[in-house]
């Protein structure tokens, strides 16, 4: 048969093999996950694996070690006077890795760093596989690199695949998140194909990421669903579970509830833990602390009451 | 994409994968607690005052989540009927054919938002009386039911736009018999356009859900409606027949089975009275192979499991395209496993009680009919409340055109699969049916919308939705699904009579 590739986008066959996404539709569906009432103890619980799956994250041009350092402090022990979990990670400027690395010393909390010159990933290849490696040489657990998302869009399909691939052979055993960066993609179509093109070089336990936090959309339940329902199809087509971690925007208690319901509701159980979910976020831990002793004490504490974490993402 | 996995991968390939759907993370009970002010004992509401029953006769309202009576409810008989009509034609005369479009707007504004005040409080009587999950009583049957009355209300003053260059009049009065399982709304689809066009009703609920319609008469009274324009009068199918038969009617619009409606067809027949039947369905939900498939598994979960299917426009038919079946049917069973069955009243249960033992017999009666002609079930396999009357979601696969359950309505959270292979294929099953009430398409073409929808003989058709509904927009059936509309421009015209 004569090759018609010349008829069409180069995404086409992508696009076509995983599916189309109606957005009314899903915008629809995630909405009914916002009326879902969670209450006492389901309430506590769902707070707490909250927290267990923060990603405490400072990614600013003005990161200090001291900052760092008071970072790394709350990751390790979020409130003093309420019995939580640790957060899952704090994630960090690559530059940053070797001063958390020497304040959590070998604690469970694990290190994040991105790279792959983040946020926009428009550097030259030899250098971003230089950074994951020099970020897991300083003591990075888990490399967060953003995909090419000019490439994608130009229908650079193979580019994008291969460079992910490179990247997770740099990680070696560090855990890799693929940042699809869903508001430079656009469409929910693209978000779902992206998907689809990260997780089939990705490793058992690698995840895909939302955003980056530097864009004016970032995560969203109806982006979080769209990857979750990839994540659902790929696993129960291949076997493979893939990890997801939404990220900035997530800034209270109530829609971190909400992201935690979607899961539930779509990947069930297995996925409500910090090896399969993550919340790359800041404010969002002093919310679901206030929320806690809210349930403990019965009374709102003032902001001030919490230690300052990072805001902004 | 899926399939192009290293061959290093395969080791960790054990079995096949599933998802767990369990009670890693419980929600706690989230009962609503707002107080649905029932009484013990309901009076019928004729010439606006509460009136006990001449026939002394009562009956038990039952909660079907429990088992246990509610309330007692009157059965109106001949003489209560004789004076609601009575009531409704002085009525008439006195008051309702002197006032001018604009004054019986402001009564109707006034319902709208006495029922919005006050929706809380009916929507949890709503789901004790019938057994609906309460977040649709909260979120759909009580807002669309004010909405109604809003939309009406601000055409009672400009019929002629309607019906530009013809002159039409009221029928006078009419008596209206509404169904069990949207108590409410329907009661708001029928008064609000028969109250809007000027004429005087006589309304009968459902026997098993009376509930909401004799609290609604607190709304007609607090309005301060002239008396006699609004009468409600409870009770069960001999109540209706005294309605259908009463001389004063001169249209009688009906919700409800064919069956019934056949009768009412019947009995109408030659007397000059004005008919409109909206009856039964048996919907076709067709799913091509470029249709975006989560949302349409969420659409088809939607369109036969809301309201525990007991809705006239149940999409309890998908047709799905043979090509995408196989991973349509297991998506379909991965949906079911995340519904919550049980207390209606809790805020997060998705499917409610069956309305009634009688209808529970019946959905029982015509699954097991179904397993009989040999098509293959699957059931949810959720826990149900020890007590009240509670069916699983249900599934049949290997349905064929000719097994009752393909062809029957069975009003309850049970679909039956088929599969066509081309678009006439589709269009040839999904209008072999005696019903016409509305279909739905899922597909990512535009083109293929516009051709099934003309295609398609049925009064609504969705599109890459289900179970839309909006005042402006008419509702009603073609075939056995019966005749004339509800909601928007045509919702006016079928309670107008025009004159030559």
């Amino acid at each position: 048969m004569p090759s018609l590739a010349a008829n069409k986008s180069p995404l086409k066959p992508l696009l076509d093999e995983v599916g189309p996404v109606d957005q009314v539709a899903i915008e629809e569906r995630v909405a009914k996950f916002t009326t879902r009432s969670i209450k006492k103890a389901s309430k506590i619980q769902g707070l707490k694996l909250a927290v267990s799956m923060v990603d405490l994250t400072t990614l600013e041009g003005k990161d200090t070690p001291g900052k760092v350092e008071s970072l790394c402090q709350k990751a390790q022990c979020p409130d003093a006077e309420l019995d939580t979990p640790q957060v899952a990670a704090v994630c960090v400027y690559p530059a940053m890795v070797k001063y958390a690395r020497r304040f959590l010393g070998d604690s469970q909390v694990r290190i994040a760093s991105v790279a792959t010159g983040f946020p926009s990933g428009q550097f030259p290849l030899r250098t971003r596989i230089q950074e994951v490696k020099q970020a897991v040489r300083d003591g990075a657990d888990e490399i967060d690199m953003v995909i090419q998302r000019g490439a994608y869009l130009a229908g650079e399909l193979q580019a994008v695949r291969d460079e992910i691939a490179v990247v997770a052979e740099a990680c070696g055993d560090a855990r890799l998140k693929v940042i699809l960066e869903v508001s430079e993609l656009e469409s929910y179509d693209n978000i779902r194909a992206a998907s689809f093109l990260a997780m089939s070089v990705l490793r058992p336990g690698d995840f895909i990421k939302t955003s980056t936090g530097k864009t004016s959309v970032n995560a969203t339940l109806a982006n979080n669903q769209v990857m979750l329902e990839a994540i659902r199809d790929f696993y129960l087509d291949t076997g493979i579970p893939i990890a997801m971690k939404p990220a900035g925007g997530i800034k209270n208690s109530k829609q971190a509830l909400h992201f935690l319901v979607a899961v539930k509701e779509t990947l069930g159980d297995a996925w409500l833990t910090p090896e399969r979910y993550r919340f790359g976020a800041s404010s969002l831990l002093n919310d679901l602390l206030m929320q806690l002793r809210k349930q403990q004490q019965g009374v709102y504490q003032a902001p001030w009451k919490f230690s300052d974490a990072s805001t902004g993402y | 994409m899926p399939t192009k996995s290293k061959p290093a991968r395969k080791s960790t390939r054990h079995r096949t994968p599933e998802l767990l759907f369990g009670d890693l993370w419980e929600f706690d009970p989230a009962p609503e607690l707002a107080d649905p002010k029932l009484k013990q004992s309901y009076s019928l509401y004729i010439n606006g005052q509460f009136v006990a029953p001449r026939s002394r006769k009562y009956f038990d309202s039952i909660n079907p989540s429990t088992e246990k009576q509610l309330a007692r409810i009157p059965a109106a008989g001949k003489a209560d009927i004789d004076a609601a009509f009575s009531a409704a034609q002085t009525g008439y005369n006195k008051y309702w054919a002197k006032l001018p479009g604009k004054d019986r707007g402001k009564y109707l504004y006034r319902i709208a938002r006495l029922l919005q005040d006050r929706s809380r409080e009916f929507a949890v009587a709503e789901s004790l009386d019938g057994g609906k999950p309460i977040k649709e009583s909260r979120d759909f049957d009580l807002p669309l039911a004010a909405a109604h009355f809003f939309y009406y209300a601000g055409w009672a003053d400009k019929l002629e736009y309607a019906l530009p260059g013809v002159s039409a009049k009221p029928y006078g009065v009419v008596g209206q018999i509404i169904p069990w399982n949207f108590p409410l709304l329907m009661l708001a689809w029928k008064i609000a356009p028969a109250l809007a066009t000027g004429n005087c009703v006589v309304i009968k609920p459902a026997e098993t859900t009376s509930i909401t319609a004799l609290k609604f008469a607190q709304i007609i009274q607090e309005a301060d409606l002239p008396p006699g324009v609004v009468n409600i009068v409870s009770g069960a199918g001999a109540t209706g027949q005294l309605i259908v038969n009463h001389p004063a009617a001169k249209k009688i619009a009906f919700t409800g089975s064919t069956e019934v409606g056949k009768a009412i067809l019947r009995a109408t027949a030659g007397s000059g009275k004005g008919l409109t039947l909206e009856l039964g369905g048996k919907a076709a939900n067709v799913v091509f192979d470029d249709a975006p498939i989560d949302q349409a598994v969420e659409g088809v979960i939607n369109g036969i499991f809301f309201n525990q299917g007991h809705v006239c426009c149940a999409g309890s038919r998908l047709l799905v395209q043979e090509s995408i079946a196989k991973v349509f049917v297991r998506k379909l069973k991965t949906r079911i496993a995340s519904l919550r069955v049980g207390d209606p009243l809790d805020k997060n249960t998705d499917i409610g009680a069956i309305n009634s033992k009688e209808q529970l017999d019946k959905i029982e009666q015509l699954v097991a009919s179904g397993v009989e002609e040999g098509a293959e079930l699957f059931q949810s396999s959720c826990s149900l409340p020890s007590q009240g009357w509670f069916y699983r979601p249900s599934l049949f696969l290997g349905v064929t055109q000719s097994h009752r359950i393909a062809r029957e309505e069975i009003f309850g959270p049970v679909l039956s699969i088929l599969t066509f292979r081309t678009i006439s294929e589709a269009i040839e099953k999904a209008n072999n049916t005696a019903y016409g009430l509305s279909a739905g398409v899922w597909t990512d073409k535009g083109s293929k919308i516009l051709k099934m929808s003309t295609a398609l003989q049925a009064g609504v058709i969705w599109a890459n939705t289900y179970n839309k509904f909006d005042p402006a927009s008419p509702f009603g059936g073609y075939k056995e699904s019966g005749f004339g509309r509800e909601g928007g421009k045509q919702g006016l015209c079928d309670y107008l009579k025009i004159v030559p």
